[in-house]
Order: structure tokens, then C-alpha cells, then sequence
């Protein structure tokens, strides 16, 4: 089976690519050299896969510093490969803002949450919730929130991906977007999260290897003077020296301060992210991956700072524009595609080749990690806890959690053609804007607040989403570029500023009123719960025996 | 858990020890991350110009680089500091603890 879609998905894919004119032939070796790899890895983690702990969370068998990269690997996605190198090429120092507000989520998960999560947890993060709250009410606001989160993240990848397949093979983007879909429901319907993981932890390698090449080629060009880099690029850019300070994407201090939280505190909300802290064996190893990740992380925003400057001054030269930029002097692909240009520029045709396939692996791993906590939220907490009341089978939620890809697979493709001209960076804003006001107010008060109730938790959690979601609707990002109205109703584009206090008042004003007999019990539960959090004493762990 | 179980892991003068140290470490690094990001952030809401002075004064670089850079450099520095105290200290004295308790649990 595996391997005849494996058949299937290449030669349909070379039928396309011989269809357009000025394929690069070393990028097309490139990528299909990498399927072959990775659905290699999907056949051995297949073989591997047989309990749902395996589906969930690769049996928790992966070491600090393998799950340390494969969250690197989830971080470093199409959203901040493609996106921010593209933001700054736009905006300048913009980009950057967001590299760190994404990176400084990563100590303060460490701090509050990582151990906790680890020692409470069993496959995602509303088992955390679950603890002691009335576990079938919780269930349901966790899928609600992590399936909002996964959407608004798909998106982003799924264009990123759809764009990238566009300019390289020049088939069109819709092909390119149902593609990805197909790749990605292969690798997690068949290889669950060990294939997930480890086709992240390869590709983190390469990339990291790519994007310092990319790095040294440009240091290189200007003499490895980080001042005639800077120097030249603000001669090089329509905005010149104004590259270097914040700009237009922080226009006005609510925005700023909005989007800070968002990025700050949507890391600690992000499903496919907090899944990870239970594929490693124990709370040492998952403090341990915190490390490594950070690590990872900051010294590739480090780099990428270089390779957005390098992207203004190699396609804005006189041979860049000729072969990167329209006529009007727009970007070929769009902004998004900065990075895979400088990569060709820098690097020839065969390096080309190797960061398109790589990113292209990047999105399939990332999109398949998003779909994975997808359906666990579907399968797990909704089918199997709420609906069948945990009366379920292993075999008979593996096979749910299976079928629930399909259908995330096929909305994703659907969604990735609708919202093909959005800047993929700024979509992950949105998403992580969510994740902080739905997510992350429920898991952090079940951890510290001994008074939260179940009746808290649940209506403050949906006030956070439903506010969240009915802010990004009225601004301009929907209201007015999607919708086409005149002019936007909320006139912030970054909601978190108002979505996660109003989720952290209402969870708070209905926990202390809250008089019911559930209450009590919600109460009495904390100190238990505690000590568990504390020193994992009660915890089962996610090893498999 | 077993009642008794709760109560004797919280009269255990090591688990109180273990609460107070990772407490106030957690919470002091915690609250030195959100005030160096919010003061960034803060800046670039109210006084964007502040981070567009020039490192040199003959340069083109803004002091907004080298932050960026040591924001990133000292985020990975507080998650080892505090995983080393953590993944020694911290789990010494947690494994007492389960050695203290081994015959309830």
C-alpha cells in the first residue's frame, strides 16, 4: 500500500513536472531523492507503529537532544524560513521582532511549564487540564481550541509549501497544494509521530546546514564586514536606512505590545509543540530538549538576520532583478520565495535544488506533526473520551485517528487554495495570537490556581477563543483583504492583547462564583495534582514496555 | 494517589525544600525573561527612534541589531542555568523524596 503510493505520488509528479518549461532538473533530483528518503523513514516507523502511545508520541523513546531538534525542526518551518527572510526583505528589522518574540517563548515554557507538562501529560496537553477538571468538558474546549490553532497553522504551511512546488516545477499552485496534502496524509497515517519525528530531525540537520552556507556565502560577498552588508542593503532597498529600525508591521503601541504577548505566550499553547514533551522518556530528558531547542532556534534567527539582508542586496543587484524580479519589481513566486532565490544566487542550480527540497521536507514534516495533533484532539479527546467514554480499543482509535487525517488532509489542501496570497509568517501570528488565548490560560491555571472549576475553565476558554477568533475576523487582515470590506471593524491587527485577558478574567470571574458540588471536587483535587507535578510521582510515562 | 500518600509527601520537609528552591528560581529567571522581552517590546511600541541610534556614529548599523542579538544570546543562557540546577539539584533531591515515600506508593 505504502509503496504504491509512493509510485503514485512520484510519477504523478514527474508527469507535471516535464509539462512546464525551465524546470530546474537538480532541484526535481533534489526532491525526489528526499521522498524517497523520508517515505523510507515512514516505512520503518510504520513497522514500528503499533499502539496508539507509538501513534501519539513515538512510544516516548526519543532522547533530549533528538526531540531538542525536532522542535527546532517544528520551529523552523516554512512560516520562519520563508517568512521571515521574506518579512525582512519587505520591512527590514520587522522580521526580526518576530524571530525574538518566537524565541523568548521558549525559556518561559521551560520555566512553568515544561516539567509539569511532562509529569502531568500522557499524549498532549489537555490531559494537563484533564487532571483533575471534569475531564469530558475539558476534552471538548481543548479540541476546540487546538483545532483552531492547527487550522490557522496549515494554512500557513500549506501555502508556503504550495508557492515553493510552484516556482520550482511550474505546475500550478493548486496541484502543488493537493500534492503536499497527499505526501503529508502518507507520512502520518502511516508513520505516525516516529516518522514525524525523524523526518524533523533530518531535515533540521540539513537546514541548519543550508542556511549557514547561505549564511557564509553572503558574509563572504561583502568581505565578511557585517557593516558593508548592513550598507549595502539599505542603499539597495526603497525604504534605505529605515530597514534598521522597527517599521510599519508595529505601527502602533497596542499592536506592538499585542503581538508580543501573542508570540510570547502562544509558543506555550501551540498543540503540535507541547506534544513533544512526550515523546522523550522523562522530565530530565524533556528539560534537556528545552535546551537544545533553544539553542537551535536562536542561532538559526541569528542566521537568518543575514540571509534577509543578503536577499535585499543579491536580488536587488543588476543580474538579481533580471532573474528574480517582475517587471513592476515584485518578487517571482512572491515574498515568500526570497530565501529559495538568494539560495540559487548564492549556491547555483544543485544548491537550489537541495534548500527547495529541504524546505519542501520542512512543511510535509511540520504539516504533518500540526495533523497529527489534529487528530489526536479528534480522535483521542473527542471520540474516544467523549463520545465513547474511553470504552475504546487501541486498534479501534489508531484506525479513527487514521481516517481523521484523511479529512484533515483534504480541509487543509482546501484551505491552502483559498488562502494562497497570504504572507505565511503573518498567518503563524495569528495562529500563536490564538493558541495564547485559548490554550495557553486553561493549561497554565489548571497548573498554579487551585481554585480554577471546571465551569471556569470551559467558559473562560471559549470566551478567549471565540474572542480571539471574532477579533481576527473584524480586522483587516479578513475584514478587509479577504472580504473586501471598506474598512476594518477592530482596527488592531494583532488581537492577544484583548483575546487573552478577556480568557484570563472570565475563567477567573466563573471559577470564584462557581458554588457546585463539581467545584469542590475541582478543588480538592489540586494538592494531588501537585505533588505529581512536582516530582512525577504517580505518572506512567509515555515509555512503552 | 492514596490520601495518606498526599499528606506524607507534603509533611516532607525535602518536598517543601524542593517547592521554595525551583519556585524562586523558575520565578526569577521567569520574570527577568518577560521584563528584558516586555522592555524591548515596550521600546519599539513607545520610542521606535531609540533603537534607530547608530552604533558608530560614521555607521549605518542601529543599535537594534546588537539587542536583537543579545536577547537571543541570553534567552539560550537562562534555559541552561536553569536546567542544570533542575536536572541536578532538583532531581536529587526529588529522587529522596520517591526513596522516602517507596513503601506507600
Amino acid at each position: 500500500m505504502l509503496r504504491i503510493a509512493t509510485l503514485l505520488g512520484l510519477s504523478s509528479l514527474a508527469l507535471l513536472a516535464e509539462d512546464g518549461s525551465g524546470v530546474n532538473i537538480n532541484a526535481v533530483i533534489m526532491f525526489f531523492v528526499f521522498i524517497a528518503g523520508t517515505m523510507g523513514i515512514t516505512k520503518w516507523a510504520a513497522s514500528k507503529t503499533k499502539s496508539a502511545s507509538d501513534f501519539y508520541t513515538a512510544g516516548g523513546g526519543i532522547t533530549g537532544f533528538q526531540n531538542g531538534l525536532a522542535i527546532a525542526g517544528d520551529y523552523i518551518s516554512a512560516a520562519s524560513f520563508l517568512g521571515i527572510s521574506g518579512m525582512i526583505y519587505l520591512q527590514g528589522y520587522d522580521g526580526i521582532i518576530y524571530a525574538i518574540g518566537f524565541l523568548v517563548g521558549w525559556p518561559i515554557i521551560l520555566f512553568l511549564m515544561a516539567e509539569r507538562l511532562r509529569n502531568l501529560g500522557k499524549f498532549n496537553f489537555t490531559d494537563i487540564a484533564a487532571y483533575r477538571l471534569d475531564e469530558q468538558k475539558i476534552r471538548i474546549l481543548a479540541a476546540f481550541g487546538s483545532l483552531t490553532v492547527v487550522t490557522f497553522y496549515l494554512i500557513a504551511q500549506m501555502v508556503g509549501a504550495g508557492k515553493l512546488i510552484e516556482v520550482l516545477f511550474h505546475i500550478p499552485y493548486g496541484w502543488a497544494v493537493a500534492l503536499v496534502g497527499a505526501l503529508m496524509i502518507i507520512y502520518v497515517t502511516f508513520g505516525g509521530m516516529l516518522a514525524t519525528t525523524w523526518v524533523q530531525i533530518i531535515k533540521a540537520c540539513l537546514i541548519l546546514a543550508g542556511v549557514t552556507f547561505i549564511a557564509l556565502m553572503v558574509m563572504a560577498h561583502s568581505g565578511f564586514s557585517l557593516t558593508a552588508l548592513v550598507t549595502e542593503a539599505t542603499s539597495l532597498h526603497k525604504s534605505g536606512v529605515d530597514i534598521l529600525k522597527p517599521g510599519p508591521f508595529v505601527s502602533d503601541p497596542v499592536s506592538a505590545i499585542s503581538l508580543g504577548l501573542a508570540l510570547m505566550l502562544g509558543t506555550a499553547g501551540l498543540p503540535h509543540i507541547l506534544m513533544r514533551f512526550f515523546t522523550v522518556g522523562n522530565a530530565k530528558e524533556a528539560r534537556k530538549s528545552v535546551v537544545y531547542a533553544t539553542g537551535f532556534i536562536g542561532y538559526f534567527y541569528l542566521l537568518i538576520g543575514i540571509v534577509g539582508l543578503g536577499s535585499i542586496v543579491f536580488l536587488n543587484s543588476d543580474i538579481g532583478k533580471e532573474l528574480y524580479l517582475s517587471a513592476e519589481g515584485s518578487v517571482i513566486g512572491g515574498v515568500n520565495m526570497v530565501a529559495v532565490h538568494l539560495s540559487q544566487a548564492v549556491g547555483g542550480d544543485i544548491f537550489l535544488g537541495f534548500i527547495a527540497a529541504v524546505s519542501f521536507a520542512t512543511i510535509l514534516a511540520v504539516v504533518s506533526g500540526l495533523t497529527l495533533a489534529a487528530s489526536n484532539s479528534i480522535a483521542h479527546d473527542l471520540y474516544a473520551i467523549v463520545i465513547r467514554k474511553g470504552n475504546i480499543t487501541d486498534a479501534e482509535e489508531m484506525k479513527v485517528s487514521k481516517r481523521t487525517v484523511l479529512v484533515i488532509g483534504f480541509i487543509a489542501v482546501l484551505l491552502g487554495f483559498a488562502f494562497e496570497n497570504m504572507n505565511v509568517a503573518f498567518m503563524v501570528g495569528l495562529a500563536f495570537a490564538i493558541a495564547a488565548s485559548a490554550n495557553f490560560p486553561i493549561l497554565i491555571l489548571s497548573i498554579y490556581w487551585k481554585k480554577l472549576t471546571t465551569r471556569g475553565a470551559f467558559i473562560g476558554g471559549f470566551v478567549g477563543l471565540i474572542t480571539a477568533i471574532t477579533l481576527v475576523v473584524l480586522s483587516k487582515t479578513i475584514w478587509v483583504d479577504i472580504f473586501h470590506f471598506e474598512k476594518a471593524i477592530f482596527p488592531y491587527v494583532h488581537p492577544a492583547l484583548f483575546s487573552v485577558t478577556a480568557a484570563f478574567v472570565a475563567i477567573w470571574f466563573f471559577s470564584i462564583t462557581d458554588k457546585s458540588a463539581r467545584a469542590e471536587e475541582d478543588k480538592a483535587g489540586f494538592e494531588a495534582q501537585n505533588i505529581r507535578a512536582q516530582t512525577g510521582i504517580g505518572a506512567e510515562g509515555a515509555v512503552s514496555h | 494517589m492514596k490520601e495518606n500518600l498526599v499528606e506524607r509527601i507534603e509533611a516532607n520537609p525535602k518536598y517543601q525544600e524542593l517547592l521554595k528552591k525551583r519556585d524562586s528560581l523558575a520565578l526569577k529567571l521567569g520574570i527577568f525573561v518577560l521584563v528584558m522581552f516586555y522592555s524591548y517590546i515596550t521600546i519599539i511600541a513607545f520610542n521606535k527612534e531609540l533603537f534607530a541610534t547608530k552604533v558608530w556614529e560614521d555607521g549605518v548599523t542601529t543599535i537594534a541589531f546588537p539587542i536583537a542579538l543579545a536577547i537571543l544570546v541570553i534567552s539560550f543562557i537562562t534555559t541552561l542555568i536553569y536546567v542544570r540546577r533542575a536536572n541536578g539539584e532538583f532531581d536529587d533531591l526529588t529522587n529522596e523524596i520517591k526513596k522516602d515515600v517507596k513503601d506507600y506508593i
